[in-house]
């Protein structure tokens, strides 16, 4: 019975370990392929409509109602106690420096990265990567590259898309519901506000994006085994996205906090 | 001239190559036959390096393939032609793109790549289809792009990868004549895949088989007709017992 359990931990141990490895392969690739501009550059912008103009849709119906609810959630904390016009500052706070990035990354973790990852997953069990290959293609150049660059270009843009809407939401909610007015939102808004609480957001978002593109683009590359192992590889995407995008998070505000 | 000595592959605990060793000599059409999950694609594959062996070695024009760096590997693809057992397509693309992704990777001006494109089509009778996506087309189509898509390069060496397997006969003749008619066009050396026996008397000048990891037999098509080896024979004969 014990030595069942230490095998079956021996095994999912060294698994780890070669996952592991295979993404450092995989990374190494990726810095080999990024010197063969030619080849990427002008998928690139293919890619970045694909990531951006396509995902906005998404992250700017996030934003929307996240706007509102912190409106709401302020005012709901603060009556009685701390005057109304910090929610101005809650919601510029929040959307800035957490809930627009995270909030979209996540979303985006689903989008973007499932997207990749399901793509060029079945490109590789139906030979289309062999085949690119085979045509003096290097498939990262040409597959990896453009959606990594593409990625961390354009989060950031739809995450600075996705937080103004959220802060005009957020205006628009406590003028209406809240009566609280323009001049004392805004009073609020730039309360304790700095230039870093801008830039953080977009640093955060940008490296997001270049991890979710990262590991759907390196999960997509290693599937095996037909359908079933691109639906395995959507799925693992979605999940390493996410908890690298958590993570990544935590080591930002410690880091640059 | 194409050579494995001695080549050694296995997947885990599978042992698929067990000492592989033939070569293919310039301008000849080799036919590779054998059972089915014997370890003839995988023998493909090790010719333009998407696998490695684990012991022994390939050689193209004397070039170890398995020593070359990403650059002389990439070199040396540009001049072979492979086409897939299913076609391998890219479904995003059209015919046309299709058929000129690998001329566009040599930075050929763009009139000749059209021309090159529009000759390759017509080769594999699929003129007036450029525009036509992937999943428009029957898998006969598919794998006629597909020998359009290698061809187009004007490489010196062709691989097919079961080019017939799931046609019917009449579109299997079809692209046996194709790969004739190819290889008088081009000159190029090629290695066939297949277990199509009717193929492999078409289109090949000498034939090996791959039984249980080692070539069991090569030698001409004649040759191979009036074997006296059990295992060949039954091969070719297609007899259960």
């Amino acid at each position: 019975m014990l030595t069942a359990v230490i095998r079956a931990v021996g095994r999912r141990a060294v698994a780890a370990i070669e996952t592991v490895g295979r993404f450092g392969h995989f990374l190494e690739d990726f810095a080999r392929a990024a010197a063969d501009v030619g080849t990427w550059a002008r998928l690139t912008v293919v890619q970045m409509r694909r990531i951006g103009v396509d995902s906005l849709p998404v992250a700017l119906f996030i934003a929307a109602f996240t706007g509102v609810v912190l409106a709401l959630q302020a005012s709901y904390t603060f009556k009685g106690t701390v005057p109304l016009y910090f929610v101005g500052t809650l919601v510029g706070k929040s959307m800035m420096l957490e809930l627009g990035p995270v909030l979209v990354g996540l979303a985006l973790a689903g989008r973007v990265g499932a997207s990749m990852a399901a793509e060029l997953g079945t490109m590789k069990v139906t030979e289309q990567v062999d085949a690119l290959e085979t045509l003096a293609y290097n498939p990262q150049s040409y597959l990896v590259v453009p959606r990594v660059v593409a990625a961390t270009v354009m989060f950031p843009l739809i995450v600075g898309c996705a937080i103004s809407l959220g802060l005009v939401t957020g205006w628009l909610t406590s003028l209406v519901l809240l009566q609280l007015s323009t001049v004392d939102f805004i009073k609020g808004l730039r309360l304790f506000y700095v230039f870093k609480d801008t830039w953080y957001g977009l640093f955060k978002s940008a490296s997001f994006g270049c991890t979710i593109a990262l590991v759907g683009c390196g999960v997509g590359l290693g599937t095996r085994g037909g359908a079933e192992g691109v639906g395995r590889s959507t799925t693992q995407a979605v999940v390493y996205s996410a908890v690298l995008i958590l993570v990544l998070d935590a080591f930002w505000a410690v880091v640059l906090l | 001239m194409i050579k494995f000595q001695d080549v050694h592959k296995a997947f885990g605990t599978q042992r698929v190559l067990d000492g592989v060793t033939f070569d293919v000599r310039d301008g000849e059409t080799l036919v590779l036959i054998g059972y089915s999950g014997t370890g003839k694609s995988v023998t493909l594959k090790h010719v333009v390096g998407l696998i490695e062996p684990d012991t022994g070695e390939v050689y193209v024009d004397d070039l170890a393939v398995s020593t070359l760096d990403r650059a002389a590997l990439t070199a040396l693809r540009q001049e072979i032609g492979y086409v897939f057992q299913a076609a391998a397509l890219f479904d995003s693309m059209s015919v046309a793109d299709n058929v000129a992704l690998g001329l566009r990777r040599r930075q050929l001006a763009d009139d000749e790549i059209e021309e090159r494109v529009h000759e390759a089509l017509a080769l594999v009778d699929l003129t007036g289809r450029d525009a036509a996506f992937p999943a428009e087309l029957s898998g006969g189509m598919r794998k006629r792009v597909g020998i359009a898509r290698a061809i187009a390069l004007k490489p010196r060496y062709i691989l097919y990868d079961e080019p017939t397997t799931g046609l019917d006969p009449v579109t299997s003749a079809v692209i046996d004549q194709l790969m004739v008619r190819t290889r008088e066009h081009t000159g190029a050396t090629a290695i066939v895949v297949t277990h199509d026996m009717r193929s492999a008397y078409t289109v090949g000048d000498r034939i090996a088989m791959l039984y249980e990891g080692r070539i069991r037999q090569v030698g001409t098509v004649e040759a191979i007709q009036q074997t006296e080896d059990s295992v060949v024979r039954q091969f070719i004969e297609g007899r259960p017992e």
